[in-house]
């Protein structure tokens, strides 16, 4: 029985999603911005898709933009913070752990003569609070990611923002969304569709009302002015319409994802040996799990799973278009080799589970014997 | 003891650690030569998993890092 178990790559997308983007391919092609009768249907879907999705993001709609990706989300996030806020200094705080397009964000403002300080996590990767709440008093902006992308830990989000409540936050909800609950305190905060089981090349990008923010891009008035160019709405009306499904039966869903990767989490550590189960085994998403393999080799790792039909994904270096192993699993000093990513969507059965952790320690046997690592 | 690890991946230099730290006496060390970026954390986290000592980091003559481990049992 193959099974998809990377979500937090892209989500399946849901039943709900198809049926949306089908219809609004018919009905929301136009050019939102235009006042003739097709425009005017295309904006009306918008509004209604930019409303939606602001009750799920505990936003106001005027506060929602729509993006091409998670990733231009949080680049959007993370800059158009920074350049508001040049009055309170040049100083980007954020945690080690942050998704890469963060620390990107973070490499073109030091670039630009900026400064940024990153703020070390435990083995768990949970942040150290008071030195990150200690740097981000005095920062420019502040950046911390709700939950790990990678092995799912938690930040303690609203007690970093009520200790800080002058610094402007940028949290990453990229996991989040339609996940868990999304924590209060942010002044910016990025979202991603295919995260939720909506289509590919949309992001959500919110802006709270009287935070400062700057469009780090050339003048347009689109999306409130902060995101040029016109948004895709077949594929917007399909991700607000994902969004409203999931969170509607998102109590559920977390409660049997959570359960699953508790299972997951007890019996690779029982029967997999020489392995390390990552993240905080409670205070973690409740779909996502990361493990670790001595002496295994990620991507015959990876390879070996597919061909037994397993899709997930891996942060060691090998599997990397760079090289280098994942930051994140660097920043906690844990094992990088042989590292597995497994996150769960809705329609990810027990059974689906159950097969991959029958199948797991043959496959792992099978690539260390192929390295020569018998009995090491 | 020296390893040289040049251009061997991920899992190898921790491979090879494995196989020879048992040519060491328990106290000695052996310091692994490796170029590979993962080589500095997985190191790390053998000596953690296997009960061995992580000794610290230096640099070979050609710059590469040099990961020395002492054997503990």
């Amino acid at each position: 029985m193959p099974a998809y178990l990377d979500a937090a790559s892209a989500a399946p997308l849901h039943p709900v999603a198809r049926q949306a983007l089908l219809a609004a391919l018919e009905d929301g092609w136009a050019d939102p911005g235009r006042l003739y009768g097709a425009g005017r249907q295309a904006r009306l879907l918008l509004d209604a898709a930019r409303e939606s999705t602001a009750e799920c993001v505990g936003a106001r709609p005027d506060e929602v933009s729509f993006t091409a990706s998670g990733t231009q989300a949080l680049h959007a996030a993370v800059l158009g913070t920074l350049a508001a806020n040049r009055r309170r200094g040049d100083t980007f705080v954020h945690t080690a752990v942050e998704h890469s397009a963060v620390l990107h964000a973070a490499e073109v403002h030091v670039a630009a003569g900026g400064r940024a300080v990153s703020i070390g996590v435990d083995a768990q990767a949970r942040i150290d609070v008071e030195a990150f709440v200690a740097a981000a008093r005095t920062g420019a902006a502040a950046a911390v990611q709700a939950a790990n992308h990678e092995v799912g830990t938690t930040q303690p989000v609203a007690d970093i923002a009520a200790a800080t409540p002058d610094t402007p936050l940028v949290v990453d909800a990229t996991q989040t969304l339609g996940h868990a609950d999304v924590p209060a305190g942010w002044s910016a905060l990025a979202g991603d569709a295919r995260t939720w089981g909506g289509p590919p090349g949309v992001g959500v990008l919110a802006v709270r009302t009287g935070a400062r923010w700057h469009s780090p891009y050339p003048a347009d008035d689109r999306e409130a002015g902060r995101i040029p160019g016109a948004p895709n709405v077949p594929a917007v009306v399909a991700a607000a319409a994902a969004l409203r499904a999931v969170c509607a039966e998102r109590a559920e869903t977390a409660a049997r994802h959570g359960a699953l990767i508790d299972r997951i989490r007890t019996t690779v550590a029982a029967t997999v040996p020489d392995v390390e189960v990552l993240g905080d085994p409670v205070g973690r998403l409740p779909h996502i799990v990361t493990f670790s393999c001595l002496y295994v080799d990620g991507e015959a790792l990876l390879t070996a799973l597919d061909k037994r039909g397993f899709a997930v994904s891996s942060g060691s270096s090998c599997t990397s278009s760079t090289l280098e192993p994942s930051h994140v699993l660097v920043a906690m000093g844990a094992l990088t080799s042989g590292n597995v990513r497994v996150s769960l969507h809705r329609g990810t059965t027990e059974a689906e589970v159950d097969e991959f952790l029958a199948v797991l320690p043959g496959v792992v046997a099978e690539v260390r014997a192929e390295l020569g690592a018998d009995g090491l | 003891m020296k390893l040289d690890c040049r251009g061997r991946r991920c899992p190898l230099p921790i491979l090879d650690l494995a196989k020879h730290i048992g040519d060491v006496a328990v106290g000695d060390t052996i310091t692994v030569e490796a170029d590979d970026p993962a080589a500095r954390p997985d190191i790390a986290a053998w000596c953690r998993m296997r009960g061995h000592e992580n000794a610290g980091e230096s640099r070979a003559p050609d710059g590469t890092p040099a990961y020395t481990v002492r054997r503990l049992h």
